[in-house]
């Protein structure tokens, strides 16, 4: 269905909270070195996926493989931190989660904690200030740099990342994403609340992630205009069903997704259940 | 006038004034009532309750007057307040020194007239009629504006930020002074042992902070660990006679190991649940320590713990046969003190170990997860942080530190009983590392002296210690929540940039 390598295969993904059925049997394939997008009103179930994706959610049903160079990782079956860690799936939060406290720098360089930690044997070398420690410390900060560079945040560097203005604090998190040197990075609506600006500047760094990079991204949004230009790949969700899959001349031309999304651009900042009442009256 | 405001013209509200003022004095009546009212003391034959009414009437009607002054203050009427609270200081600091101005009789009836009667408290009393004159006299200048709150939070954050940074400058000015203490004159046999005292519940203290201030897991029940280290050391020492310094890592091991065993099943709790379930572990240590008779003697305790020796060389007058001891060998003449001065030196060097270890391991990957932890456990996950195993470590490493400071404490009073490690002891740690302002190495330092210190060097604020305790964490969750001098140092800063890098090095991957 997907043009590529695969690198993440969901398989009849299902999630149930209760009597709410979040997730409905979902299956797709997000390719290797492309852009794969998850679009759908709110309250259709994205947040939901990346959820189950990296570990916050124990699915209900449903089979996660990521297909990573070192094997392949069944993501519903490993522990929370350890997805991040071995699979490398980095992700960033609808409602950014950085350490608000914290530099930008030490934001950037706690995403290569496993790195450190292994350079400090376990601490016990860092307390001995030997040079394996230093020298890993000083790559990390490098690494630390260049992606501040990349999201034109270098003097901001000795900031409280909380103290960022919201766009800044938006490209920060991803920045962090990368410090950990994902396989797959997913963000989940990354351009929301961003000005049309920062919304380009932001669509110019995820391709640079993905040609430069090369990897594959994961991308939820529920704005179909802002992932139309970078998507190579879009799966829309209504309601925790997959309604369609395709590229986006495919997608935007599917009869399906015409009427429960496109048809009623007004709707989209009505809450779901007013907008889902409305489509019943329909 | 220049100082005329909207706020002169806008009458009193005197229901709110009433009613605000009354019900703090009821509060204060109601706290007051058994905690002041009455008073158990040691008459011959035994114990005896006298009461002190008088003393709760005169609190609860300071209580309504001080809230009223508030009050007023806060509606734009400090002239009042100023006409009020100035000639009581005026009046209260003359009765003080009235010995020095009137005769000895005619002073004796003055000194009547102070509110309690009790010195340290009436001098608490001038203070705050001081301060209210002073601010009523701000007020007034200012025409009523007072500080907002974010205001005040600014100005605390760059004090917190000054003292930090001046803590480079005091942190060693502080450390000569202690290092030089038991050879200043004033420095007797008292002075060292509140010393000793003070330096313990700093490194505690320190300890603490790990798990509190950097970690952020609050923990009720440190005194769990102070007193498995306390009892590793007096029971290894009894049972296979071991030195105090073979013992000391030892200790400090097993105190690490509860901190595993408790860590393991509760660490996935949080907050309030973690710090219940903290508090019931260290009660459960004291009631095992308590009744298990055969292993730790239960209620009477373990005596005869032995002492410290310098390089084994004991601090005795008259040594066993064939041992020599610290005077003779350096062919001193016996003083007793001479081992406390040890004492000292040896809580000295283990907190300043305590410190130095913290802030080295705050600069190091579990350091700075461990404060991540504290900022936000899902973002840390996210980013393959193992939270479990890096609690674990936080947790136990200041169990460690406390085991440490448990054996010096079973070492310096050469016996123990469960008694010593009830929940208060916890609370004070705790609170000294709370009110130092979580996370701030210099803030314990001026938060225990403040707690521990000055209530013995004053014997008679020690009754009011515990009031002390809750008034002051009362006023530091209302007024700064994140304690007096919390400021957050960064623990690492991007360095320049080489001057032949390209701007953006097209390095990484
Ligand atoms: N933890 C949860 N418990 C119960 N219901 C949830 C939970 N998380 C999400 N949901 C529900 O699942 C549905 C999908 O939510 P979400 O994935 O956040 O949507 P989206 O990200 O597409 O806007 C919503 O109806 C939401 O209320
Ligand atoms: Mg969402």
């Amino acid at each position: 269905m997907s043009a590529g390598t695969p690198l993440l295969g969901v398989e009849h993904l299902t999630m149930r909270f209760g009597g709410l059925l979040a997730i409905d049997d979902v299956s797709f394939e997000a390719a290797d070195k492309k852009i794969t997008a998850i679009i759908g009103p709110n309250g259709a179930g994205k947040t939901t996926v990346f959820n189950c994706l990296t570990g916050f959610y124990q699915p209900t049903i449903g089979r996660l493989t990521l297909h990573h160079p070192k094997g392949d990782f069944l993501l519903e079956r490993i522990e929370g931190y350890r997805i991040a860690k071995d699979a490398g799936v980095a992700r960033t939060f609808q409602n950014i989660r950085l350490f608000p406290r914290m530099t930008v720098l030490e934001n950037l360089v706690l995403a290569q904690h496993n790195v450190l930690m292994r350079a400090s044997r376990y601490t016990f070398a860092g307390l001995l200030g030997m040079k394996v420690y230093r020298d890993a410390e000083a790559k990390a900060v490098e690494l630390a740099r260049y992606w501040l560079d990349k999201v034109a945040l270098t003097e901001q560097a000795d900031w409280e990342a909380g103290n960022l203005p919201y766009g800044d604090q938006r490209r920060l998190e991803i920045a962090r994403a990368m410090c950990i040197e994902p396989t797959i990075l997913c963000l989940d609506e990354p351009a929301a609340g961003l000005n049309p600006r920062e919304s380009a500047v932001l669509n110019e760094l995820l391709l640079f992630i993905r040609d430069e990079h090369e990897i594959g991204l994961l991308l939820v949004e529920h704005d179909m205009s802002v992932v139309m230009g970078i998507s190579d790949h879009i799966v829309v969700l209504d309601y925790g069903r997959k309604i369609a899959d395709g590229t986006p001349d495919e997608v935007r031309r599917d009869p399906a997704v015409i009427r429960a999304y496109l048809g009623e651009e007004d709707d989209e900042e009505l809450p779901p259940e007013v907008a889902r009442d409305l489509d019943e009256l329909r | 006038m220049a100082g005329e405001t909207s706020a002169d013209h806008t009458p009193i509200d005197a229901q709110e004034l009433f009613k605000e003022a009354g019900a703090t004095a009821l509060v204060v009546f109601a706290l007051c009532f058994s905690l002041v009212g009455f008073k158990t003391e040691d008459v011959p034959g035994g114990l005896d309750i006298i009461t002190r009414f008088d003393d709760v009437l005169v609190a609860t009607a300071l209580a309504f007057i001080g809230r009223a002054a508030l009050v007023l203050l806060r509606q734009g009427y400090p002239l009042p307040v100023l006409a009020t609270a100035l000639p009581v200081t005026i009046l209260l600091i003359v009765l003080h020194f009235s010995d020095a101005v009137f005769s000895t009789d005619t002073a004796a009836v003055l000194k009547r007239f102070l509110p309690f009667g009790a010195p340290v408290i009436d001098w608490l009393v001038t203070i705050l009629a001081a301060v209210f004159a002073i601010r009523a006299a701000i007020a007034r200048q200012r025409a009523g504006s007072t500080m907002t709150t974010e205001e005040r939070e600014k100005a605390m954050d760059r004090i917190g930020a000054r003292v930090q940074r001046a803590a480079r400058i005091l942190g060693p000015l502080i450390l000569g002074f202690a290092i030089i203490l038991p050879f200043l004159p004033m420095a007797d046999r008292r002075i060292l042992d509140i010393a000793i005292l003070v330096v313990t519940y700093i490194m505690l203290g320190w300890g603490l902070n790990i798990v509190v201030g950097l970690a952020g897991l609050l923990d009720l029940g440190y005194v769990a660990f102070y007193a498995v280290g306390a009892y590793s050391y007096a029971l290894l020492a009894q049972h296979y006679d071991l030195g105090f310094w073979v013992c000391l890592p030892f200790a400090g091991l097993m105190a690490a190991t509860a901190g595993i065993i408790l860590g393991f099943p509760v660490l996935r709790l949080r907050g309030d649940y973690l710090a219940i379930v903290t508090l019931g572990f260290g009660e459960m240590i004291r009631i095992i320590l308590l009744n298990w008779y055969e292993f730790t003697k239960g209620p009477d305790g373990l005596s005869g713990i032995p002492r410290p020796t310098f390089f084994g060389l004991p601090f005795t007058r008259s040594p066993p046969e064939g041992v020599e001891t610290f005077h003779s060998f350096f062919n001193l003449a016996y003083s007793p003190t001479d081992r406390i001065i040890f004492l000292y030196y040896v809580i000295l060097v283990m907190a300043l170990a305590t410190n130095l270890f913290t802030l080295r391991i705050r600069k190091l990957p579990v350091g700075r997860a461990w404060e991540a932890l504290r900022e936000d456990e899902i973002a840390c996950r996210s980013l393959g942080i193992n939270p479990r195993n890096t609690k674990l470590t936080a947790f136990s490493i200041g169990a460690m530190f406390g085991g440490f400071g448990g054996s010096f404490f079973a070492t310096r009073q050469g016996f123990i009983s469960p008694e010593s490690f009830t929940f208060i002891e916890s609370a004070v740690i705790l609170a000294i590392v709370v009110l130092g302002g979580m996370g701030s190495q210099i803030g314990v330092v001026f938060a225990a002296i403040l707690l521990i210190g000055l209530p013995e060097i004053f014997r008679e604020l020690h009754q009011y210690r515990m009031l002390a305790f809750g008034a002051a964490m009362v006023l530091i969750m209302v007024w700064r929540p994140q304690g007096l001098l919390a400021h957050r140092e960064p623990t690492l800063h991007l360095p320049e940039r080489p001057p032949d890098a390209p701007r953006v090095a097209g390095a990484a991957k």
